[in-house]
């Protein structure tokens, strides 16, 4: 196990660094002077060649990488082109609304989903699992940011519960903040745990038809206790791995959303730098996220190994 | 002595339902067991023999109460499988258990060669104290002549013959006196074969075990089993002792099962 650790880390090490290899050289290679967005059209040729001395950008291009990186590991990210403000202080910002949306998201459609899910295995082909996966269906079909405007017009509008849309900071008290996530929340979860039922649904109507289920009931366990010791924790794989992708969207894929809920997250942060080419900001985020994708599909791994004990060894 | 049969199978029949032929016609049934009556004494051995297809899988889950018939009844030391409540169907189930065909899939690869042996004491016997547990399934590791150390392994880290021997420790784990094996060795390589089919036999002397032995292979069941019954269709077309039903068959087709046996010609 621990041999399988060591070397799921030195993969996760060697990915981060190509991806933050592939982000620099892309963004490189795409056309647009940073210098030239800053001082506008009229600028002076010389004027320009100062300010991109100044930015770092006449360096040789392995140069420019090497000082990127040096300050992505020691915390610098930058500074924004657009707004003159350090980068790791917008990230900050934003990461606190979106990481929390996208965890309490996760959380509501996992809890929603794996007991729909192995109600509707256990059930297969009765009245129940019909009726489970036909409201599954419609959320499957249902378009996240649709299903955000019904929340509001229910809970916000018709019911004054919950605010609308915006996000009045933590600052605002930790209940206040919640509140405020509670409609994206939902919005994004609802569609994602109906796609989650269905895959937990035919994991565990897998696993349920294995020998070793069989055995279990022919060893005299009870029906609920084959399926909860055996069937389920062995239907996990793909579930989790779907869990991990699900949250690497949540992460940044939600710019429709927070555009609903007008929450200041990373998705709407990457959507006005692209806009406005601000290409330093563009390139963290992108690295941030590929990062992220990356750390999360390492933890989803880890939990694989931890679910079935023959991954261990196989390795790869 | 009472004469009640260890294991009385009378009249079972089992049929399964196809698929419709359009969505108004009634689902055609097919009859795999028509009418099968068996019986076995305590520490008996006894073999259905039969080509893939002829029902003898059904016959072993229907024995193991994991199938419910369409008719006729199994019973144990005379108490109808069938008629018992949940509650009593799983009493019983210490006194049946089982070993399947593949090694590799019926265990669950995720829990240790000791929770798999261990989890029948903990489903059919709860009151059973934790370190009497432990001393159980050390023993039964022993009598299947697994190391001590297997108990913290996971089924991935033993081969095939190695994981059917854990498989006949966890059946053999709550004492049954009715141990149904449908085809324990077919998937297994043949040198393997005849060290399963050895601890079998030997297993049964020391504990006084009845076997019913499924299988396709009449040279294993020559080897394992007293009694042999020939199932073809779904119906028992010959049954006796094994010496004399492999020496002279009656049935014709026990003529053709029998006929199809590789043999091996001894010397001197």
């Amino acid at each position: 196990m621990t041999f399988y650790l060591l070397r799921r880390v030195a993969i996760l090490l060697a990915t981060l660094l190509a991806a933050s290899i592939v982000v620099f050289v892309v963004l490189q290679v795409l056309p647009g002077d940073p210098a030239a967005l800053i001082l506008g059209t009229g600028a002076r040729e010389d004027t320009l060649a100062a300010l991109r001395h100044q930015l770092g950008l006449d360096a040789p291009m392995w140069l420019r990488y090497a000082r990127w990186l040096g300050g992505l590991l020691s915390g610098d990210f930058g500074t924004s082109f657009t707004y003159h403000v350090p980068v790791a202080e917008l990230v900050r910002q934003r990461v606190l609304v979106s990481l929390p949306l996208a965890l309490f998201a996760i959380l509501l459609s996992t809890a929603i989903a794996i007991p729909v899910g192995v109600a509707a295995a256990a059930r297969r082909g009765g009245a129940a699992d019909a009726g489970l996966m036909g409201v599954a269906q419609i959320g499957v079909a249902l378009p996240n940011f649709w299903l955000g405007l019904l929340l509001i017009l229910l809970f916000a509008v018709r019911l004054p519960w919950l605010p609308a849309s915006g996000f009045p900071g933590w600052d605002a008290g930790l209940w206040a903040g919640f509140r405020a996530l509670i409609l994206p929340a939902l919005a994004l979860a609802l569609p994602q745990a109906a796609i989650l039922a269905r895959v937990t649904r035919a994991a565990v109507i897998d696993t349920l038809g294995e020998d070793f289920v069989r055995t279990a009931r022919a060893k005299g366990l009870s029906r609920p206790a084959a399926l909860w010791r055996h069937a389920v924790p062995n239907a996990l794989i793909p579930v989790v791995t779907l869990i991990g992708l699900q949250f690497s969207f949540l992460l940044a894929g939600t710019v429709i959303i927070e555009n609903v809920f007008t929450l200041p997250g990373l998705g709407r942060l990457v959507f006005q730098a692209i806009a406005q080419r601000d290409l330093i900001v563009v390139q963290d985020l992108v690295v941030l996220l590929a990062g992220s994708v990356i750390v999360v599909n390492f933890l989803v791994d880890l939990a694989a190994a931890w679910i079935d004990p023959r991954l261990r060894r196989a390795g790869a | 002595m009472n004469d009640t049969p260890l294991l009385q199978v009378s009249g079972l029949v089992r049929e399964y339902a196809l698929p419709r032929p359009h969505p108004f016609a009634a689902a055609p049934r097919l009859r795999v067991l028509h009418g099968i009556d068996l019986a076995m004494a305590k520490g008996d051995s006894l073999a259905i023999v039969g080509e893939s297809g002829s029902g003898k899988s059904t016959l072993a889950r229907s024995v193991l109460a994991l199938e419910r018939p369409d008719a006729g009844s199994v019973r144990l030391d005379g108490m109808d499988l069938f008629a018992l409540s949940r509650r009593e169907l799983r009493a019983a189930r210490r006194h049946v258990q089982a070993v399947f065909q593949d090694p590799y899939g019926s265990l669950d690869p995720r829990q240790t060669v000791f929770r798999i042996v261990a989890e029948p004491i903990a489903a059919l016997e709860p009151r059973t104290a934790r370190g009497e547990r432990r001393d159980r399934v050390a023993a039964i590791l022993q009598a299947v002549g697994l190391p001590a150390a297997a108990a913290e392994k996971y089924p991935h880290e033993f081969s095939g013959g190695q994981r059917q021997r854990i498989a006949i420790a966890r059946a053999l784990v709550t004492r049954p006196a009715l141990v149904v094996a449908d085809e324990p060795v077919s998937a297994l390589d043949v040198s393997v074969q005849a060290q399963v089919l050895n601890l079998m036999l030997d297993l049964r002397e020391k504990l006084g075990l009845a076997w019913l032995f499924i299988s396709h292979d009449l040279g294993v069941v020559r080897v394992v089993t007293e009694r042999v019954a020939v199932l073809q269709h779904g119906r028992i077309v010959e049954q006796g002792r094994t010496a004399d039903v492999l020496a002279a068959p009656q049935h014709p087709y026990t003529q053709a099962l029998v006929a199809a046996m590789p043999r091996v010609r001894r010397r001197g």
